[in-house]
């Protein structure tokens, strides 16, 4: 038996994950023993011609990071999908849109009135914006068409495994990896490389009761370090959130943000981290609860700032 | 007209592709470099927190998401009005010296080292992180050691090892323990002495070598352009705070300004076949891309934050500083590839940096923030990100919600220089009728790859090729030559 | 060209609003017929989930009608709606999804005429304000 056939591939994405990927530190000799590295731009210079030189389902593994955001991502995901074996959806890109699923709230036009004609700096009285297909003087010159809607790996094409977080630890990684080796894999659909409960679950902070007369940002407060930041009256996600990151974020004294995504069996994040913060809320008058509700200036960005792609809603409504 | 396709463009954050034209004669006519990519971050930041946008931006890289966590913080700090007390900012200087030291580790050794290690004809099969931990053992467990002591300091005073959370308006979110303090000291004295390490590396391998340092000269790597880089008060090199400064292809300075004046200084120009906007200097204008003092194409790379600055501030970086001029020969420096040496004395400055910064009283002390109190408007942060000058600007509302974002990111100060530097390289290269060979596709590459674009991935299980595929096309788009190496 | 009928998902609580809505039925109270009815137990089962579904299910606007305050037959149900729904109705105007197309009103058994003239003011304000926009 050969050595695994592995790919990687960077959508729309930052790049965090590929560096996350090299967290399981002198682990990669024991990966490079096992495995080949057959396509993975960021590392190695085989080229997209080299994927369709492929045969179907000859790489055995493919980690995917990245939403699909452009032409070219969608390409690339229905190319690798159709080489592949096993796909992977590495990180909160690919598996729900992470942050750049924040333009969701937007569109091209959008965006690009923003970057290319209003932006201070820029100096384009012309009002030129990037074409995909452009004559130059010496011929035609090509770029990928930008999508009005952020989509998920899994929006785009059958996905066999999720792996969250932005970006995934490295001991996750190192455990999914290993199941891989092993051939160890739970069933196709599964979310891996995480637990199934909430965060809270991880965090060693003091939980009591739950009952919240303010909101403050955090900048506004020095919070208690035992204590539950959720009680404290911080925003944390880690009510609404997968365990599996070891509450990174919490032991720093910053409330959980979500990157982890929903728990098991939930299905928009952003709704049951909503509700969690309004349960709290310790009032029953409705002046009262409004007022409350005033200091929580950005719902979607704090409830959905992971997870809008993968949310009901997915994008805004614009006429 | 027949078309050379580099595509995709690989060892850069996020994609590109380079289209190299040739004339009738085999010449180069032109070359482009497109980037294809875009995520609207300037848009979609509207309506956020203003205190979110340091986690939210960092997002725009991963492998530097500390550079955007400290521009992003200090125009949030800058938006409340506030000055963070003395430790908040030694601590984020810490963390930001910590992330220099593993970030210019990563490129020199992995990506750019290479080439100059291994040669840049030498066979593929070599020419990589591998091929140098093969010629000298000793530095390849130190460079995964590195690595992993630089990302367990970023974890300890920012929280996480990727995406830092630490950052807030007026400080940081937490203080560190003595004890964590000692261990940032022990882990420090161990890169410093890696710092020195790939000095000799760089001494014995690179500048030893006749070939190299002519192949550094070449003219075909060299652009007159003007040199950005922030400075201290003393005009030494700062990674984290001060004015930047500019100064022209002569080496004189040009600008000095605070961050709330960049916008009198900087602007960027659009091209449609690119998503990559193209920044120059508005008092000398865009006149393309050409160089020399009448263009205000500039460049924002470790060489040119030394061209830019009197000096570095700590004894072992600034004689590497003076040692550099005087072999090269005068000031500023111009070749491109230079750059990869400038990247190894900021290496060995950070290392210093963050000695000393880990051995400060104030470091562990209990004042790491201070809470703002007067209402938030509108600010600008400015670090080096190891790429280039790194610039957010955000316009709030009185509550904080963003309502108008404006970013200059490291490697986009450098695109229209990029793109020169590909031509110029190409066009010295690629001579009517010479057959392309693989050691010229490198060439090429190095040109490119001594910007160190934005992201230059760090791995251990390359499988010791860069395979590159070149076709030439006729202007029927019929394939007349393909030229790979290195492919399966 | 036909006018445009908007289609009203509304979540009936069983003890209150629901029992008005029937008697605004048999009372023989006209009220437009835009109101697609989900009897649920109370106000306070309504996840902002359903509501989110319906939305994503091309519904023009959602109602949810509970007991009023004090009334609400499992003492507080209602008052965990009223906080819910605030939150959510804040959240869903940053996705362009105006404030008419989502009402949070009490209605008790009783108040046939109240059900009716709530769902005419609410059929009324979409016809005007159209269909919710195509996404992007």
């Amino acid at each position: 038996m050969g050595k695994l056939r592995i790919a990687g591939y960077w959508a729309a994405g930052c790049g965090g994950c590929e560096i996350a990927a090299l967290e399981i530190g002198d682990k990669i000799i024991q990966l490079a023993e096992v495995a080949d590295i057959v396509f993975w731009p960021v590392a190695v210079d085989f080229k997209y011609h080299d994927v369709e030189q492929m045969a179907d389902k000859s790489i055995d593994v493919c980690l995917f990071n990245g939403a699909i955001r452009s032409s070219e991502n969608e390409h690339i995901a229905k190319l690798l999908r159709a080489k592949s074996k096993v796909m992977v959806a590495y990180g909160s890109c690919a598996y729900e849109g992470c942050i750049p699923a924040l333009a969701n709230l937007t569109n091209r036009q959008g965006i690009f009135n923003r970057v290319y004609i209003e932006t201070p700096s820029t100096d384009n009285s012309n009002h030129t914006f990037p074409q995909t297909s452009y004559q130059v003087p010496e011929g035609e010159l090509t770029l990928p068409e930008f999508y009005d809607t952020v989509k998920t790996l899994g929006q785009t094409v059958e996905v066999d495994y999720f792996m969250p977080g932005c970006p995934p630890v490295g001991k996750q990684t190192w455990a999914v990896l290993e199941a891989i080796i092993q051939g160890k894999l739970p069933p196709p659909g599964s979310v891996v490389g995480a637990g199934t409960r909430a965060l809270c679950e991880e965090c060693p902070r003091v939980k009591e009761e739950k009952k919240v007369k303010a909101f403050y940002r955090p900048y506004e407060i020095m919070p208690d370090p035992e204590k539950c930041l959720l009680e404290q009256g911080l925003l944390c996600a880690g009510v609404a959130t997968r365990e599996g990151c070891g509450a990174l974020c919490p032991k720093a004294s910053m409330p959980c943000t979500g990157c982890y995504g929903p728990m098991e069996g939930v299905i928009d994040q952003g709704a049951k981290f909503l509700s969690a913060v309004a349960s709290i809320i310790d009032s029953n008058d409705p002046e009262e609860i409004n007022r409350i509700i005033q200091s929580i200036r950005d719902p979607v960005g704090t409830f959905y700032r992971y997870s809008l792609a993968e949310s009901l809603l997915r994008r805004a409504r614009i006429q | 007209m027949k078309r050379i396709s580099i595509d995709p463009i690989t060892r850069l954050e996020g994609h590109g592709k380079i289209e190299i034209f040739l004339d009738d004669a085999g010449e180069v006519a032109n070359a482009y470099l497109q980037i294809p990519e875009l995520r609207g971050f300037e848009k979609f930041c509207e309506g956020r927190l203003v205190e979110d946008m340091p986690q939210i931006t960092e997002r725009i890289c991963g492998v530097c998401p500390e550079a955007h966590h400290m521009a992003s913080v200090k125009a949030v700090d800058d938006v409340f009005h506030i000055d963070p007390p003395p430790t908040a900012k030694k601590l984020r200087e810490l963390l930001y010296s910590a992330f220099y030291v593993f970030d210019h580790t990563t490129h020199f050794y992995v990506l750019g080292g290479p080439d100059f290690v291994m040669g840049p004809e030498a066979d593929p099969a070599v020419r990589n992180v591998l091929g140098v931990i093969a010629k000298v053992p000793e530095v390849g467990k130190e460079v995964i050691k590195t690595r992993e002591m630089g990302h367990e300091i970023v974890e300890i005073v920012g929280g996480r090892k990727i995406h830092p959370c630490g950052a807030l308006p007026g400080g940081m979110s937490h203080g560190l323990t003595e004890e964590q303090r000692q261990h940032i000291e022990e882990m420090a004295r161990s890169l410093l002495e890696f710092a020195k390490l790939t000095i000799k590396v760089l001494d014995d391998v690179v500048l030893a070598n006749k070939g190299y340092v002519d192949l550094i000269l070449n003219d075909s790597y060299l652009h007159r352009t003007y040199y950005m880089g922030l400075v201290d008060e003393n005009n030494k090199v700062n990674f984290y705070d001060g004015k930047v400064r500019v100064v022209d292809p002569g080496g004189k300075e040009f600008a000095k300004y605070a961050p709330k004046e960049y916008l009198e200084h900087v602007a960027e120009h659009v091209e449609p076949w690119s998503y990559l906007k193209f920044p120059y200097l508005k008092k000398v204008g865009w006149k393309g891309f050409t160089d020399g003092p009448q263009s205000g194409v500039y460049r924002a790379t470790p060489l040119s934050r030394l061209n830019a600055a009197d000096g570095m501030a700590t004894p072992l970086a600034q004689a590497e500083y003076e040692r550099m001029y005087s072999t090269i020969g005068g000031k500023p420096v111009h070749a491109t590839l230079a750059t990869h040496w400038a990247r190894v004395i900021e290496l060995l400055y950070a290392a210093e940096r963050l000695l000393e910064l880990s051995l400060d009283r104030e470091i562990t002390g209990p004042n790491y923030r201070t809470i703002p109190t007067a209402t938030p408007d509108e600010g600008v942060g400015i670090v080096e990100a190891p790429r280039g000058t790194l610039t957010h600007h955000y316009i709030t509302d009185e509550h904080g919600i963003v309502q108008k974002v404006n970013l200059i990111v490291g490697t986009t100060n450098n695109n229209a220089a990029i793109s020169m530097s590909i031509k110029k390289a190409a066009q010295g290269l690629i001579k009517g009728g010479k057959k392309i060979s693989e050691g010229l596709l490198n060439k090429i590459e190095m040109a490119f790859r001594a910007y160190d674009p934005c992201f230059g991935c760090a791995t251990h299980s390359l499988p010791g090729r860069m395979p590159l595929e070149v076709i030439i096309r006729d202007s029927h788009g019929e394939e007349i030559q393909r030229i790979s190496r290195g492919l399966h | 060209m036909a006018e445009f009928e908007p289609k009203i998902v509304g979540f009936l609580c069983n003890w209150c609003s629901y029992r008005g809505a029937d008697l605004a039925g048999t009372s023989r109270i006209k009220s437009a017929p835009n109101v697609r009815s989900l009897r649920v137990m109370c106000s306070g089962r309504v996840d902002p989930t359903f509501v989110l579904k319906a939305f994503q299910l091309g519904a023009d606007g959602v109602l949810v009608l509970g007991c009023h305050p004090g009334d609400c037959h499992y003492k507080e149900g209602n008052y965990k709606a009223a906080r819910r729904m605030a939150l959510l109705k804040k959240m869903l105007a940053q996705f362009g999804i105006e404030e008419e197309r989502f009402m949070l009103e009490w209605v008790s058994a009783s108040e046939g005429d109240r059900f009716a003239s709530i769902v005419n003011d609410m059929t009324a304000k979409l016809k005007k304000l159209g269909p919710v926009a195509q996404q992007g």
